[in-house]
């Protein structure tokens, strides 16, 4: 196998990236305390049924994991730059695994960002049983795979000047639509929110504590965002044969 | 399956060669694996440009057999790199096929036969030089010893340094490593020496001459006749996508041909000059003379003679730019690229 060996230099060169950890672990980080601790001991937030230390647990699991999927596609924009990618496809390591080790290098960096943040949020009282923490764990782990494919089709499209941009408005906005930054319980945005991956991703907060999962929409919609931007990766792996 | 095991007979026959044996004793080039060599028929690629289309490769035949060094020499826009992303199967052909010892190019490329070192590229950064190596070698099925890659490219002593660190000079020695490391029957290299200062360049070519003395099959593309003369048994000229020569070194400056004599000689007389034998013209710029030769050796000899008090004489080679001209305004080529249009 190959591809195994590719992959552990890839963990290899993102942990030692000062300005990742910074980012995609710092921040999260940061904004929960700013948010959470304050609110402690508030056990209903907006009548979600969650305390605050939970809600926004999760909610920044998902958005610090989100970083997570997509930065490790905006690595891609930097290697196709770099030409590295076309160094690569002389290679014998095959299409598959070279998305297999992104794949996997950006689900290691969503991991560690998901145990600080569960050790941050038992600090704030967060307490649930094992059960919980695995299947909201679970959960979020398939609510990323969307972003996965994202960020690697967003990498084959954008160059390397634009993928901040690109990188930082998409976040902010998928995760101010999914309920981020406070609980969306009515009008038009409770309306739109549940089309998007990103709804869902903060809606396993409600798995920790009803233990029910998602409902059937839910699965359905993060499986339709997985196909779409998996469809769209392959489409613009494949139109990006040619020098840049 | 056949690969796999030819492959693997070609790999045992190198290997049999013992470390006290010399690397030009080790002949892996004429291995089962590599038969057949390179062969382009009808190679053709269009672009499209902003006026237009571009057609870079104009439908070129060439065949490399195994264990032959070859330079692919033209200067910029000749289409050389596209010739190379084809024979490497990073572009796809409009026309025409490309065979490497037998495959296509994506067959070669999965094998693991081919390495290459492309033009343009940098390294990936938060590696080490010897990393860097190590990864490349990991995604090969019998690559070279990662240490003894490091020794050939001259990189044991920065093989500990992380590779955004690096100069122009020992990015592009890792470029080569990278390349090599995958241990391939064809190593390609697209003007390998451009970032090159005058003493990274003769260190460049000594470790290329070594490694194509095992038995390899090496194609490089480059812009100077001297770096094809010196390190190649054979050089395709290429101008506007089209092969306009295609043969030993010696033959290619033979029919480049023209060379030039400056010399300092005020009171000369062009037109008196232009007599001389094997002077072609004579142009005067100031006090300094310059003769266009058929023939240099006759016209010095000449010059000599009758203007002893000529000094500062330089000979010089032709550039390619002028063999450029040269070939490509012969008749046949520029007939065949009216028919073309």
């Amino acid at each position: 196998m190959r591809g195994i060996a590719y992959t552990r230099y890839e963990l290899l060169r993102t942990f030692r990236n000062r300005r990742f950890y910074l980012f995609a672990l710092g921040v999260p980080l940061v904004f929960y305390w700013l948010l959470a601790a304050p609110q402690r001991n508030n056990h209903n937030f907006a009548n979600s049924g969650l305390s605050v230390p939970l809600y926004y647990m999760v909610g920044l699991a998902g958005f610090g994991t989100m970083v997570s999927m997509l930065s490790a596609g905006g690595r891609i924009a930097g290697e196709r730059q770099a030409g590295w990618t076309r160094q690569l496809r002389i290679s014998p390591l095959s299409v598959r695994a070279y998305f297999r080790a992104k794949v996997m290098t950006a689900y290691a960096m969503a991991l560690l960002t998901l145990g600080l943040l569960y050790v941050s949020g038992a600090a704030l009282g967060v307490s649930l049983p094992a059960q919980r923490w695995l299947e909201m764990t679970g959960l979020i782990l398939i609510g990323l795979l969307p972003f996965a494919a994202l960020g690697i089709l967003i990498g084959h499209l954008v160059t390397t000047d634009s993928v901040g941009p690109v990188m930082g408005g998409g976040v902010s906005i998928l995760a101010f639509l999914g309920g981020t930054w406070f609980p969306i319980t009515s009008g038009f945005l409770h309306t739109l929110g549940p089309f998007l991956p990103s709804w869902w991703l903060v809606q396993a907060s409600h798995a920790a504590l009803t233990g029910h999962g998602w409902p059937a929409r839910g699965w359905i919609t993060v499986a339709a965002w997985t196909a779409i931007f998996s469809a769209g990766a392959a489409w613009a792996y494949r139109r990006d044969t040619n020098r840049v | 399956m056949r690969l796999a095991s030819s492959r693997r007979g070609g790999r045992s026959s190198r290997r049999s060669a013992g470390p006290g044996e010399t690397l030009s004793s080790i002949t892996g080039g004429g291995s089962a694996r590599s038969e057949g060599g390179i062969r382009v028929r009808g190679l053709a690629k269009t672009f499209r440009g902003p006026q237009g289309p571009i057609h870079a490769v104009r439908g070129i035949d060439f065949a490399i057999a195994a264990g032959e060094t070859v330079a692919l020499l033209g200067p910029n826009g000749a289409g050389k790199s596209t010739t190379i992303d084809m024979v490497l199967g990073l572009a796809k052909p409009d026309g025409g096929e490309v065979s490497v010892f037998g495959h296509t190019p994506r067959e070669a490329v999965d094998a693991g036969l081919v390495g290459a070192m492309l033009q343009t590229g940098e390294l990936i950064r938060d590696l080490t030089v010897r990393e860097i190596v190590a990864m490349m070698a990991s995604l090969y099925p019998d690559p070279m010893d990662v240490d003894a890659t490091l020794e050939l490219t001259g990189l044991s002593a920065t093989a500990g340094q992380r590779t955004q660190k690096l100069s122009g000079g020992q990015t592009q020695r890792v470029r080569f490593a990278v390349a090599v490391v995958s241990n391939p029957d064809l190593l390609v290299l697209d003007e390998p020496t451009v970032a090159l200062d005058v003493e990274g360049r003769r260190e460049f070519w000594v470790a290329m001459r070594k490694f194509a003395a095992q038995g390899r099959t090496i194609v490089f593309a480059t812009h100077y006749l001297e770096e094809a003369d010196a390190n190649a048994d054979r050089a395709i000229l290429m101008a506007h996508g089209r092969i306009v020569a295609d043969g030993p070194t010696t033959e290619i400056k033979a029919r480049v041909g023209s060379k030039t004599i400056r010399t300092t000689l005020p009171e000369a007389d062009p037109a008196r000059l232009v007599a001389l034998p094997g002077v072609g013209s004579a142009d005067r710029h100031g006090d300094a003379v310059i003769l266009s030769c058929t023939d240099s050796d006759l016209a010095i000899r000449a010059l000599l003679e009758q203007y002893p008090l000529a000094r500062d004489i330089e000979i010089t080679g032709g550039s390619l730019e002028e063999a450029f001209l040269e070939l490509t305004s012969d008749p046949d080529v520029e007939e065949a690229e009216v028919m073309a249009r």
